[in-house]
């Protein structure tokens, strides 16, 4: 928005093309901003508030790439996707990065030319209903009716997952998470499925949580994670790393406080190489040296992210589970840095 | 009445009788309750019923209306107040809501202490219509013109515009209001230049990016007055192909070269902090203002001799026509990238509009069409019998004629694509009706309040809508008068 | 006049294609044409090589995989394991149900309000000026949502119905029950079966169906016949003999005959599980979509009504009473065939609007079209390019067919001018 609009939709509608969309990182710089596709709405992963200032698990993984790539977390421009245009928003080079609790598929990854970089919620698709119901296993709601977001990978786990069991049910279509709860609250349907992440979210915001139960059943994986444009791989991996750095940096204990005395006093070599102190790792993805340092900065490593935005301590109070580092029993996991 | 008559009768009543009082049936309310609600057995039924239907409404919605809370920081504050105030169990309205999130659902995500300038385009927005508009009715304008003004610089002083925009806007209506007395139609000039105006004031940066916008016409029409003795033919191609020329390969260098060397700019606020009515209306009057030539141009040629225009614009209006605007709106979102060279990329709200553009434009030419073909054949005929070519024909005779024929059919078109705004939710824009609401919904304080967010935003819908047609039909019957 | 022009043609001189009335329109044709081809070219340009650098390709093979996801109300039979194209066609039925159902019932409540608008009963014009004004000047989408959500909201949830003592009842002698998810409506059974045709596909027609297509089809044909001999005999005797019984007789007694031989009767839904079974589920999506539509498009009708019964000069109905004809007569004879000349091309566009505006069933969750091909289906697949093309296909085909029949009606209607 350096010119104005007008000036763009005059370059646009004549023959003047941009720069080629493979050099995203390019295009990133020369914008001054990160074009970030997100949640329209999903309290705890992507939510506006009555400013319209953003916040949320996956908002602060666009402020880390934004501080890592720009050197300012508060550079990005935040596209509310549906989950309809989300991905058609990523391959037609509207947002740089998808980072909108998207399931990693086959399918997505390979047909959809997408490229998830690698996952930073593991989840998996769970049920919740009304304790009233008397319902205490998914196995019971043969015949019920289950409100479903459309366009999800959740509705094609819920049909094969009815279909396994031979259980028949309806199917109701809901375009957003709130229309969802509506629905739900009302008794429009008896069972309301999605990510198990998303259930406990919605359930913690209801003004009665204690008399709704999410079933034991977790019918499917679901790891949610940011996805690229497939064919642009340098700026795949300044994405993939910048995850692994804020990974890296809880499972060496580097949070947001202690990263300036850290980078002076800590004698661990895989520290000092993630912080930039001893190796230029920066330069191989065309950064430069700080740049881990920076997106650990901007909101705090991975623990930190999750437990100011979905931890426990928060109204949704998940629970870290397979979100734990790997040291603690969980899956997360960072590639070494050297 | 002949005299002989007089005397040849003993007794003649030479003054009249008082009328007498009408029988209390035929009087008052009585007779107006008898002539339009009783007058027979159907009617009588029609009435209990309609009666029947009223009460229904009222019974179920008067306490809840009547239970209004208007000071509330959230929904269970609201129904404690409701409780506390009528006692357990009733029910009632909870306006807090819109209270608290007033200027969410009108400037959306605007940074608020830039809310002066979408409230001073919108008041300037006016000034730009009173020549088009109000040029026929000097009452109305005088009116809608002073408080315009009135409200416009009240609000920009009470949302903390600075003082040379207070000053500049001051200015400009009280000016527009001085010379719209005098001359209506000097102030097409600010209409003209209003569009880009009001696309500064919205978006905000660099003040060079329109002004070299605007550079492009001034070039096309030197173009045109250096070589028209040359050559009428070059000069008409040189006054549409500068332009364009100049658009494309200078006009931006040419901004930022001016940016660099006297800086003019207002902070650039990014499209999505656009929303609620702030975004609803912007994309309404782009809409508007640029589906009415498309219009024209498109209703012009499909009434044309010529087979490959007529057939061209026959094709786009029945295809637009045939296909529902979300179908259109999700081109926009999704489809449009593909269309344009990759690596292009240009804004959602741009991209909407132009959509909408499109859309409405095709129903504007049907309306025009319907305008022309009304237009008495004598008409067409007088203007060929003087002589006048083609454009000028249409643009002196034909068109204005035309046009005002067409004006409830322009009018309704506006308030059908106006209400269409709303349907920009789908593609993830913040329209006041879902999304805004949704977001709304979505903080823990509000969560599962509906119908208030639902009445609020159909209620300023309404008031908007039924003040245009109102307008419009008031505008028929004045122009009525000066034909047939 | 012929010795003003030179003899022969003048020479051609190429400004002669700016100048000259016979070549201009020629020469601003070619122009346009080849504008228009450049756009064309440019555009499917650009969607190539978009597509390459993307690396995808242009093909409707997604048509023919497994859809895998299910569909709440599907008037053919179409499992998770039917194809996309199968769930396409789901769809467009699904649009196809709530724009006929919308279009007769909108004229119904058009019709009424807006004859009503023109009572002189003064509490019944002012209602329908507000209803009209109301549904005219508010977005539809709000109509949508706010009927949806008195669904959701005032309805009570099935399992209120539960138990010695519910929270609801059922309606219209427990055949009918209004939930907030569907309403449960009973459907026809059939004592004695007589099987279905199949038709491929796995769509099957019921003989009893076809048998009752067949008997009313016949019957209409009869009627028409006793029609023209009543007629005959008018015009040969002078006085027409009475026909009503017969043609009631024609078209009622085959039908109840054929409703006592399969032993057709209404199977009421009951309660069993979490949901209504045995009967049919009206998903409530369809019904406030469709309510919805109906006052919404019913309040421009009314207004198109009112406006055609008004431009019937009042000559007309006093000129008919002058001849002695009844004021229903008047109505039928005088009034309405006037108006209809009025009233059916925007009532054409009305339903145009209509069908189109049934894609918003995407708010309500309600499978259409657009939530099949251009919703679930675009989104599995990700081939938004070929869905949403081919969407605006059928949409474009349907207002086709739309506008080509209503034209034919009006012509038919049209009062044939001298």
């Amino acid at each position: 928005m350096k010119t104005s609009i007008f000036l763009g939709t005059v370059a646009a509608a004549t023959l003047m093309a941009g720069a080629g969309m493979a050099d995203t990182l390019a295009d990133v710089k020369a914008r001054g901003e990160l074009n970030c596709g997100v949640n329209t709405g999903l309290v705890g992963f992507a939510a506006p508030d009555a400013n319209g200032n953003w916040t949320g698990f996956d908002v602060d993984f666009c402020k880390a790439v934004a501080a890592a790539v720009l050197g300012d977390a508060t550079k990005v421009k935040y596209v509310p996707t549906t989950g309809q245009t989300r991905f058609t928003a990523l391959s037609s080079g509207e947002v740089d990065l998808l980072a909108r609790n998207s399931t990693w598929t086959f399918s997505r990854d390979t047909d959809l030319k997408l490229d998830f970089i690698g996952v930073n919620y593991y989840d998996g698709q769970g049920f919740m209903v009304r304790k009233d119901l008397g319902v205490t296993s998914a196995k019971e709601l043969d015949g019920a009716t289950v409100c479903i977001q459309t366009g999800t990978t959740t509705e094609l786990n819920l049909a094969d997952y009815f279909k396994a069991n031979n259980m028949a049910y309806q199917p109701v279509n809901i375009d957003s998470n709130a229309e969802g709860e509506q629905q739900y609250m009302a008794g429009a349907c008896d069972a309301y499925t999605t990510d198990a992440s998303g259930l406990a979210a919605t359930r913690a915001a209801f003004a009665d949580p204690e008399n709704h139960i999410i079933l034991p059943e977790i019918i499917s994986k679901e790891p949610l994670g940011p996805a690229v444009r497939h064919g642009d791989n340098n700026w795949g991996d300044i994405v993939r790393w910048t995850l692994y750095a804020l990974i890296a940096a809880e499972e060496y204990g580097v949070t947001s406080a202690n990263i300036g005395e850290l980078t002076t006093s800590s004698q661990n070599p895989e520290v000092q190489r993630l912080l930039g102190v001893t190796d230029d790792l920066g330069a191989m993805i065309g950064l430069d040296k700080e740049w881990a340092k920076r997106a650990i900065m901007a909101r705090g490593n991975y623990g930190e992210i999750f437990a100011a935005n979905i931890g426990e301590q928060t109204p949704i109070g998940l629970a870290r589970g397979l979100n734990a580092q790997w040291t603690q029993g969980g899956l997360m996991y960072a590639m070494p840095f050297r | 009445m002949s005299d002989t008559h007089a005397q040849t009768v003993p007794f003649v009543r030479d003054t009249m009788l008082p009328p007498a009082e009408p029988p209390i049936k035929e009087a008052g309310a009585m007779r107006w309750l008898r002539e339009n609600l009783f007058s027979g057995p159907v009617n009588t039924i029609l009435t209990i019923l309609g009666i029947l239907i009223v009460w229904f409404l009222v019974s179920h919605f008067w306490d809840w209306f009547a239970h209004s809370v208007w000071n509330a920081a959230s929904l269970s504050e609201c129904r404690q107040i409701i409780a506390e105030t009528w006692g357990e169990g009733a029910r009632g309205a909870c306006w807090a809501v819109i209270r608290e999130r007033w200027n969410q659902y009108v400037y959306g995500f605007y940074p608020p202490a830039l809310y002066w300038r979408p409230t001073m385009a919108f008041g300037l927005l006016f000034v730009a219509l009173a020549p088009v508009l109000f040029s026929e009715a000097p009452g109305i304008r005088r009116i809608v013109l002073g408080l315009t003004t009135v409200l416009t610089l009240w609000l920009m002083v009470a949302l903390g515009a600075p003082a040379a925009w207070l000053v500049f806007a001051a200015i400009v209506l009280v000016g527009a209001l001085a010379i719209s007395e005098r001359h209506v139609s000097w102030l097409l000039v600010f209409s003209v230049l209003y569009p880009l105006m009001g696309v500064w004031f919205l978006w905000g940066g660099s003040a060079w990016g329109p002004i070299m916008v605007l550079v492009g016409p001034v070039l096309g029409w030197i173009a045109w007055r250096v070589m028209h003795p040359l050559s009428g033919m070059v000069a008409v191609i040189a006054a549409l192909v500068i332009p364009v020329l100049w658009w494309v390969g200078y006009a931006g260098e040419a901004a930022r070269d001016a940016e660099s060397i006297v800086s003019f700019a207002i902070p650039a606020v990014a499209s999505d902090r656009f929303g609620g009515f702030l975004l609803s209306i912007t994309i309404g009057i782009s809409g508007i203002a640029l589906s009415l030539p498309l219009g024209i141009v498109l209703a012009l040629a499909r009434r044309s001799d010529m087979f490959l225009v007529k057939s061209l614009a026959v094709i786009f209006i029945e295809f637009i026509r045939g296909v529902p605007l979300i179908a259109l709106l999700f081109v926009a979102s999704l489809l449009l990238n593909y269309f344009l060279p990759p690596g292009t990329n240009f804004d959602i709200i741009l991209r909407v509009i132009i959509m909408v553009t499109l859309f409405a434009a095709a129903y504007m030419a049907e309306v025009i069409r319907g305008g022309l073909a009304a237009l008495p054949k004598g008409q067409y005929e007088a203007a060929d019998a003087l002589g006048l070519d083609y454009w000028k024909a249409q643009r002196l005779i034909v068109l204005p004629q035309a046009l005002k024929i067409s004006i409830p059919g322009i009018v309704s078109t506006f308030i059908g694509m106006f209400k269409d705004t709303t349907l920009v939710t789908f593609v993830g824009l913040y329209d006041p009706l879902k999304s805004m609401s949704d977001a709304v919904r979505a903080s823990t304080s509000w969560k599962g309040i509906y119908w208030e967010p639902y009445i609020f935003v159909g209620f300023i819908f309404f008031l908007i809508c039924f003040a245009m047609s109102r307008y419009s039909m008031y505008l028929e019957r004045r122009l009525a008068r000066d034909h047939r | 006049m012929t010795d003003m022009s030179a003899p022969g043609n003048p020479p051609f001189r190429p400004s002669m294609l700016i100048y000259d009335r016979r070549y201009r329109s020629m020469t601003f044709q070619v122009i346009v044409f080849i504008l228009v081809m450049a756009l064309a070219w440019w555009l499917v340009n650009n969607t190539i090589r978009n597509l390459a650098a993307l690396g995808k390709d242009f093909n409707f093979g997604f048509l023919w995989q497994r859809a895998g996801y299910d569909i709440p109300q599907t008037p053919i039979p179409y499992t998770s394991d039917d194809t996309h194209f199968r769930a396409a066609m789901v769809g467009l039925l699904n649009t196809l149900i709530v724009s006929i159902l919308g279009c007769i019932a909108a004229t119904f409540v058009g019709i009424i309000a807006g004859v009503a608008r023109l009572s002189n009963n003064w509490l019944i014009a002012r209602l329908m000026t507000v209803y009209v004004e109301a549904f005219r000047n508010v977005p539809l989408l709000l109509w949508i949502l706010i009927v949806f959500a008195i669904f959701t909201e005032v309805m009570p949830p099935p399992n209120a119905f539960r138990g010695d003592d519910p929270a609801a009842s059922m309606i219209l002698f427990d055949h009918v029950a209004l939930t907030n998810r569907y309403t449960a409506i009973p459907t026809l059974a059939m004592t004695n079966d007589p099987g279905s045709l199949d038709l491929g596909a796995r769509i099957t027609i019921s003989w009893a169906t076809i048998a009752f297509v067949v008997v009313l089809i016949g019957g209409w044909i009869v009627r028409r016949m006793i029609g023209a001999w009543a007629q005959r005999v008018q015009d040969q005797t002078g006085s027409r003999p009475t026909t009503w019984w017969m043609s009631l007789a024609v078209m009622t007694v085959p039908s109840l005959l054929l409703i006592w031989f399969f032993g057709l009767h209404f199977e009421a839904p009951e309660l069993r599980g979490f949901n209504f079974a045995g009967g049919l589920n009206v998903q409530n999506g369809l019904v406030a979509l469709w309510l919805a539509l109906t006052l919404y498009t019913g309040a421009f009708i009314a207004e198109i009504v009112r406006a055609g019964i008004l431009a019937v000069s009042r000559g007309q109905s006093e000129a008919a009473f002058a001849l002695g004809l009844r004021p229903g007569r008047t109505m039928n004879l005088v009034i309405l065939p006037q108006a209809l000349r009025v009233i059916i091309p925007p009532l054409i566009s009305q339903y145009l609007n209509l069908t189109k505006n049934s894609s918003l069933a995407i708010a309500v969750g309600y499978m259409d079209i657009k939530g099949t091909l251009g919703g679930t289906t675009l989104n599995q697949t990700g081939r938004e390019l070929e869905a949403i093309l081919l969407m605006m296909g059928v949409y474009l085909v349907l207002s086709l067919i739309i506008s080509a029949g209503m034209n034919i009606f009006n012509s038919r209607v049209k009062l044939k001018e001298r």
